[in-house]
């Protein structure tokens, strides 16, 4: 048992580890390309015009991502946390790929085993969007007509709805009274103001979720 | 200047980032799959869910194609490569990319983007959204050992919280959905019906595949019966 615990100990060291290796390689490579851009084209993007593209997105995008690893990291566990926040794609792949993977396999997120299953579904689905997008790289004349004709628009642009409603039924049959608070917020919410940004709104959904599950949970409703 | 954005030294760009993802993906895959043999989890299971990953993430990955396809019009081929390959997403890279042209004086739906601009995008495409990952470095593991500290604590509380997280997740998407048209909430409803009829044809009739593949087939499905809601309601 104090074996197993101390196993369990040294992978979760060594994942954070190597995790934290990766994430700062990728940083690394991330931030080679613009530099790369400049250097080979000489172009330095002046001070005033770079803030003044850039301050617009931070203001929005920084407490996106922080909130985002407050929200997305214990359903993934660490070593899928350290990937997708590398292959990005979080809330419309990775996160409800790595849901359905643990679903399939009958695991409970967030529990030991989760954490595996987890992680080698969201390398699993790194893999193929890359393989997908390098495809769409070499094929770009005869992929373009096919993806972007009037008949499919329809079905790209339900994509959303099309992923969660299934994903929706699997988790809200199992866990409906969790979802009575955060579904009734979330449908006022969007009634008021339609164009309101899912991104931003998804902590929101999180806390009022946790905020009413906390509730029942202490009245033993749950 | 030659159309730069579709130059060699940009496709040798894009090369490299996605060699990298690969190999990072490779790596912790490998990492994950050793765990789980010491963790006992048959191999079975662990191949299982590299193929149903797969395959789910196939209708998404086209929708990023389609992303990478819209932004090549002004941006060239390479540039949305690179960034779909990495941190960022379709809602992100857009508005992004849109900011940082107009801050130029200039905007994507000219197909002529001078290079100083496209400098430009560059840099505040990948500068914006560097948040999660510097967090991540600096922060994440303090973060999870409070998680882990929940769950020892009181185990069913930790499990509890997991879940209503994930609830709250889909949550959000599903009063976007049901906010967003007849087309949305009938294409929202019949993927939550073909997940119904994937998983009564998996325990009825016995059908493992239905099970291992019912979100594809049920997204598919109702994304095939967008097409439909949308010729039949023209667009609503």
């Amino acid at each position: 048992m104090e074996k197993t615990t101390r196993a369990n100990q040294s992978y979760e060291q060594s994942i954070h580890r190597i995790g934290r290796i990766w994430m700062s390689l990728a940083l690394l490579v991330i931030l080679a390309v613009p530099l790369a851009i400049s250097v080979n084209f000489q172009t330095w993007p002046a001070l005033g015009s770079l803030m003044g593209g850039l301050l617009p997105i931070m203001m929005i995008y920084v407490p996106i991502g922080i909130i985002e690893v407050i929200t997305f990291s214990p359903m993934l566990g660490s070593g899928a946390t350290y990937l997708a926040f590398t292959t990005g794609n979080l809330t419309n792949l990775k996160v409800p790929c790595a849901l359905n993977a643990m679903e399939i396999a009958e695991i409970e997120p967030g529990s030991d085993e989760g954490e595996v299953i987890s992680t080698i579904a969201v390398a699993a689905s790194s893999l193929v969007t890359n393989l997908v997008l390098v495809i769409g790289v070499l094929m770009f004349v005869q992929l373009a007509p096919i993806l972007s004709s009037p008949v499919l628009q329809p079905a790209f642009e339900n994509i959303l709805p099309a992923l969660f409603g299934a994903l929706g039924y699997l988790y809200i049959s199992k866990n409906w009274k969790l979802a009575v608070v955060p579904v009734s917020l979330m449908v006022v919410i969007f009634m008021i103001a339609p164009t309101a940004p899912v991104g931003i709104l998804i902590p929101v959904s999180a806390l009022s979720a946790i905020a009413a599950a906390r509730f029942m949970y202490n009245r033993k409703m749950i | 200047m030659a159309d730069y954005r579709n130059s060699t030294f940009m496709f040798v760009l894009g090369a490299i980032v996605a060699l990298f993802v690969t190999v990072q993906s490779i790596v912790f895959l490998r990492k994950a799959w050793q765990e789980g043999k010491r963790r006992g989890i048959a191999a079975e299971v662990m191949r299982k869910t590299v193929l149903s990953s797969a395959v789910f993430t196939l209708v998404p990955s086209l929708s990023i194609l389609l992303t990478m396809l819209t932004l090549s019009g002004a941006l060239g081929l390479a540039l949305p490569w690179i960034r779909l390959s990495v941190i960022g997403a379709v809602t992100y890279e857009l508005p992004a990319a849109e900011a940082a042209a107009q801050a130029m004086g200039a905007s994507l739906i000219i197909s002529d983007i001078p290079v100083s601009v496209f400098s430009v995008i560059t840099w505040v495409m990948t500068l914006g959204i560097m948040s999660g990952p510097i967090f991540i470095i600096f922060y994440f593991k303090k973060l999870q050992g409070r998680v882990n500290k929940i769950k020892v604590e009181d185990n069913r509380w930790g499990a509890l919280l997991i879940s209503a997280m994930f609830v709250g997740l889909i949550s959000s998407f599903l009063g976007s959905a049901l906010a967003g048209g007849v087309v949305s909430i009938l294409t929202l409803f019949s993927s939550a019906l073909l997940m119904v009829v994937c998983l009564m044809l998996e325990q009825k009739a016995g059908f493992k595949l239905f099970k291992d593949f019912a979100l594809p087939l049920s997204m598919i499905g109702a994304m095939a019966l967008a097409i439909l809601y949308s010729n039949l309601l023209g667009g609503i």
